[in-house]
């Protein structure tokens, strides 16, 4: 029985085979999900800037790339993952509103990207997926019976990577 | 900073926002009359500091559409404004300016007249705040989205996600008196930090 487990916007969750994963309606934020194939230990964040340490408001860990990750891997290799099989995939970062101007908030979904791309390579987990970019939002779903990830959005069709 | 809506959430400032969210929303429902040459009339806005995650629930939740037009604010204060309404609101709106335009779908000519509506709406609130504050403020111009609120929303979230976990709404609901037609917009104001110092300090308020 696939039981869904909602992950909302500055969350994580941590879930074994047969649950499934799911976080509706990404935008510029990064869908960041994590796979141990052996153990079948599956994790999803939803991060929605790049860098704890660039803000003074960091209270949320799950809300950073870089703190949700640490926090995420912790929590995996508890329900049995071992960080040296892990692989990751990840979905979102799109640009939602055009304007012409080199404003940085504007780009944000970008900079989220590169960052989470550096820290995988980082900790050293290979990313074997990454549909990122675009100016469209995007729900996507884990599965941690294979570790595969859909992705459905509006208008831009669903796929499986 | 991690208390900043702990400070700005105190019922001096939550009347000051209202009152901004009363006078613009007046403004705008008065153009969006002269617009569609009907009366249009306004209940009095709702002024809400909320979590990120109950957002999207206002517009129905995280994957149903809705169409967002979005300014920057420029001047002496900077920051961005966002319109966000359901797209049923959006076909409603499209049909009272163009009788048997909103049919449904959107087309480059109901996508055109909604980023004016938008640039309207938002001009008249932005211009109240001008007047109320003294401030010389002006919008860029629009652009607009159509899709999942969530990932609409997520823009807002994250600007508001560098002060705070809250994010501030004005929810606002135009009436067409003849039809009896109503939508529902919504006003994200999002003040960069050092500004939303500014706009208060302008109006006498010391946060």
């Amino acid at each position: 029985m696939r039981s869904l487990i909602k992950v909302g916007m500055a969350d994580l969750k941590v879930t074994k085979n047969p649950g499934v994963l799911t976080t509706l309606g990404l935008g510029s934020c990064i869908g960041i999900c994590l796979y141990d194939p052996i153990s079948k230990v599956a994790g999803m964040a939803h991060i929605m800037l790049p860098d704890s340490t660039a803000i003074r408001n960091n209270a949320n860990p799950a809300k950073f790339a870089d703190t949700a990750m640490v926090i995420m891997l912790d929590d995996m290799v508890k329900n049995g993952a071992v960080k040296s099989r892990l692989v990751g995939k990840i979905a979102g970062g799109a640009q939602m509103f055009s304007f012409s101007s080199k404003n940085d908030m504007m780009k944000i979904g970008e900079r989220n990207a590169e960052a989470v791309r550096s820290l995988l390579r980082e900790f050293k987990i290979p990313l074997k997926a990454d549909d990122t970019g675009g100016n469209f939002g995007r729900t996507i779903e884990f599965d941690s019976d294979n570790g595969a990830l859909l992705i459905k959005t509006i208008g831009h069709g669903i796929k499986e990577l | 900073m991690s208390d900043y809506f702990d400070r700005v959430n105190n019922n001096v400032v939550l009347d000051v926002l209202k009152e901004i969210g009363n006078i613009g929303a007046g403004n705008a429902a008065t153009a969006l009359a002269k617009m569609i040459n009907k009366k249009v009339d306004m209940t009095v806005p709702k002024v809400n500091i909320m979590d990120f995650a109950t957002v999207p629930e206002m517009l129905g939740g995280e994957e149903t559409e809705v169409c967002g037009i979005f300014f920057k604010i420029e001047g002496d204060m900077d920051g961005t404004i966002m319109f966000v309404l359901s797209s049923v609101s959006a076909h409603t709106l499209i049909n009272l300016l163009m009788p048997g335009m909103g049919t449904g779908e959107f087309d480059d000519f109901s996508l055109s007249a909604l980023q004016e509506i938008g640039n309207i709406l938002s001009g008249s609130y932005i211009s109240s705040l001008s007047m109320l504050t003294g401030l010389n403020i002006q919008i860029s111009i629009p652009s607009l989205a159509v899709d999942m609120a969530g990932a609409i929303l997520s823009v807002p979230a994250i600007q508001f996600g560098l002060i705070g976990d809250k994010i501030l709404i004005i929810e606002n609901d135009f009436i067409e008196e003849m039809g009896g037609e109503s939508v529902q917009g919504y006003f994200f104001l999002i003040p960069d930090i050092d500004s939303y110092e500014i706009m208060f300090k302008s109006l006498g308020i010391e946060i």
